[in-house]
């Protein structure tokens, strides 16, 4: 479970590092936009976006749906990433703790 | 070398930490139950919190009460002692959150003369679960710049 945070965290980071991408979620935060539409916008070839969506998708930030011909993309759902944020935190409070407590009981044995 | 603290969100309001630590159990219990041992490791220095006081009854029934100087203003954490089992196990409350404190269960099982302790957390519900360690770290910090991008003006 901390291994998969982890992962997740660095898919979300990823993901992020990249304008394009970023601009995908700002729009995609005002409306949802099918793929063809994300690529007229930003200028691409659609196999550029969908790509770019493809990586979105993977790290849990956007979402797809087809329905007939078209693929809608809207924003994923963050209760993922919150969370792994939230296991994040009580990782680091525990293993400081515990951390703590090698050393303390070093010294009583 | 540091064993690994393993963290894993078992349901909406439960949450299970385990780690092996290097000594038998009723030297980890010892630093679970004595105030002055206590105090020497449960606070994370990262939390800079500075603990001014640590009173701890354990037995069934019995408070504990930790007092922290955070900033300028003073808090406690406290709440009562469930079960107590020596060298094996304990039960406790988290009352400093009213309601939505968490029911603590901790155990101590013995491996080749080391201690597998698993703790085990309970929230009252899931959104009491999600508040807890609200303000603890900077993540949230990232997150909230995520929030910004993904929200429209």
């Amino acid at each position: 479970m901390v291994q998969y945070s982890h992962s997740r965290f660095d898919a979300s980071f990823a993901a992020l590092s990249d304008v394009t991408r970023r601009g995908v979620l700002e729009q995609l935060g005002r409306e949802d936009a099918s793929i063809t539409d994300l690529a007229r916008k930003f200028r691409m070839t659609l196999t550029g976006m969908k790509k770019h969506i493809h990586i979105l998708e993977q790290a849990g930030l956007v979402a797809t749906e087809k329905v007939g011909r078209v693929r809608t993309c809207r924003l994923g759902h963050r209760q993922l990433e919150q969370e792994a944020a939230w296991i994040q935190k009580y990782q680091q409070l525990w293993s400081e703790r515990f951390d703590a407590l090698d050393k303390l009981v070093e010294e009583l044995q | 070398m540091k064993n690994p603290t393993s963290v894993e969100r078992k349901s909406d309001r439960e949450v299970v930490i385990t780690r092996l630590v290097n000594a038998p159990p009723h030297v980890v219990y010892q630093a679970w139950t004595r105030a002055e041992l206590f105090r020497k490791w449960w606070v994370p220095k990262s939390a800079q919190l500075n603990l001014l006081s640590c009173e701890m009854d354990v037995r069934v029934g019995g408070g504990y009460r930790l007092v922290f100087k955070f900033q300028d203003s003073e808090m406690a954490f406290f709440g009562t002692y469930r079960e107590v089992a020596p060298n094996q196990r304990l039960v406790w409350t988290n009352d400093e959150a009213g309601d939505a404190g968490q029911i603590s269960t901790v155990t101590f099982e013995e491996k080749s003369g080391r201690t597998l302790v698993v703790m085990h957390e309970l929230y009252p519900s899931k959104e009491a679960l999600e508040a807890a360690l609200g303000s603890y770290d900077g993540m949230s910090e990232s997150f909230d710049q995520l929030e910004e991008l993904v929200t429209p003006d």
